[in-house]
């Protein structure tokens, strides 16, 4: 649950404030409302934690935070959590 | 045996750790204590301790969510998934937690409808998708997750839903550091900051540690680099008699959190007088409750059920390896009677608690190549 993931955004839905993301070869959205002081932009990189981006970081940075997983052995658990958000699930995933 | 070669920032490391033991005085000790749980869980992974002088003593600190959760606590989110037509959802890592009729998982052999969610959001989208019937979403963590609670929520107020229901036990890092601090006994010169829950709060909330208690403490990210370039900062603001706030993981933290994240738990969230953790009995103000005009979606407002709390196993010493009196292995129970598999005390129910990452790491050892 303290697992925070990093994610790359590739698209934006405004309305829904959902997000969609590559995290760890996963494609799912994630909400971006508490981003709402430095909203993302297609590109950016993000730190994600129970299916919320909670901050913007560099790419550099996001490397780091993979390379920490993988180390912690926490990568599997992650790629998981990313997988498990039903909520967050692409459409051609739910359809 | 692993060598610290084998880091990431080998060289960084080793630089660091030696600047750590050329600067600490010998006749002094230095009991630090890391807060949070993914720092317990980094420092006994890699195995850190074994990289510093012997007089830096790390006391594991009370940031595992899961692991102070008080057993009365589940008992009503248990009592509650067993009404009718309820559906409990909780995150994965609540599953094995026991209450005193046993964990979410062994409800749901008996018949409960229990569910894992990775995120709030799914617990909501079971509400969408099932319209009559209640739906509760156990929610945990320190301030961290609890903007995501606070969002889910607000959502679930702008669906018009009428079957979500949140059973709030999300609680507050600086009250319980602020109760280790009042206790008679403490022993703790400075503090390794949670780096999540800074992202959110800020640097500014620690103040207090600093001003009111004299101690430093200083904000850290998460990498074993990290950990010891947070300890060297300790070292150096106590060899020099500064109790300070600082920041070690500024491209992650910045001073005054995160806004939106902190708007949005003060619109749902009010503090409550009082909440029991897990070892350390009842801490004032140290918890959050759903405010009046989110009593619609409040579990404990609208699905009465009354808890009992149980205190620790007496045998259990998790409040004396909290405070750093006693190391987890100093415990009468620790290996014997309490194990990862069947937890008695706090600190080893979640891989984050002091004592099961402890028993789960306990061979791990580091050397230098040279």
């Amino acid at each position: 649950m303290c697992l925070a993931i990093p994610g790359q955004i590739s698209a934006i839905d405004d309305a829904e404030r959902l997000a969609t993301v590559n995290v760890m070869g996963v494609r799912r959205r994630v909400n971006i409302d508490l981003l709402r002081q430095e909203p993302p932009v297609e590109g950016d990189w993000v730190l994600i934690h129970v299916g919320f981006a909670m901050s913007k970081i560099s790419a550099e940075q996001a490397e780091e935070q993979m390379k920490l997983l993988e180390l912690l052995g926490e990568d599997d658990e992650a790629r998981e959590e990313a997988e498990g958000y039903a909520f967050g699930a692409t459409q051609e995933q739910s359809t | 045996m692993r060598y610290v070669d084998e880091f990431r920032d080998a060289a960084r490391i080793k630089a660091v750790a030696e600047e750590i033991h050329r600067s600490v005085d010998p006749g002094e000790t230095y009991r630090i204590m890391e807060v949070c749980g993914g720092h317990t869980h980094t420092i006994f992974r890699f195995g850190l301790s074994q990289l510093l002088p012997e007089n830096i003593e790390l006391i594991h600190g009370p940031g595992c969510p899961v692991c102070v959760l008080p057993m009365g606590r589940m008992d009503v989110g248990l009592a509650m998934a067993e009404r009718d037509d309820l559906i409990f959802t909780a995150f994965g890592d609540m599953m094995r937690v026991p209450g005193s009729k046993g964990s979410p998982l062994q409800s749901k052999a008996r018949g409960a409808d229990i569910r894992m969610v990775y995120s709030p959001l799914d617990a909501l989208k079971i509400a969408q998708e099932n319209p009559d019937r209640p739906v509760m979403f156990f929610a945990i963590g320190f301030e961290t997750t609890t903007p995501s609670t606070a969002v889910t929520l607000l959502r679930a107020r702008e669906l018009g839903l009428t079957n979500f229901y949140v059973y709030c036990n999300h609680i507050l890092v600086n009250p319980a550091i602020r109760a280790l601090l009042e206790m008679d006994d403490m022993r703790l010169d400075g503090f390794i900051g949670p780096g999540h829950v800074s992202t959110v709060i800020g640097c500014e909330p620690y103040r207090f540690i600093a001003d009111e208690f004299d101690r430093p403490i200083v904000v850290s990210g998460f990498e074993p680099l990290d950990i010891l370039q947070s300890i060297a900062m300790l070292v150096r603001q106590l060899n020099e008699g500064r109790s300070e706030v600082e920041n070690q993981y500024t491209r992650a933290v910045s001073w005054n959190g995160n806004p939106s994240a902190i708007a949005a738990m003060d619109l749902v969230f009010e503090t409550r007088d009082a909440f029991e953790w897990r070892g350390m009995g009842d801490i004032p103000k140290s918890a959050l409750a759903i405010r009046e005009e989110f009593a619609a979606f409040d579990a404990e407002r609208q699905i009465g059920v009354h808890g009992q709390t149980f205190p620790d196993p007496i045998e259990a010493q998790c409040g004396e390896v909290l405070k750093g009196a006693l190391k987890p292995t100093e415990c009468k129970l620790f290996g014997k009677g309490c194990t990862p598999e069947k937890p008695v005390g706090a600190l080893m129910v979640s891989s984050e608690g002091a004592c099961a990452a402890q028993y789960k790491y306990a061979d791990v050892t580091i050397g230098t190549t040279g």
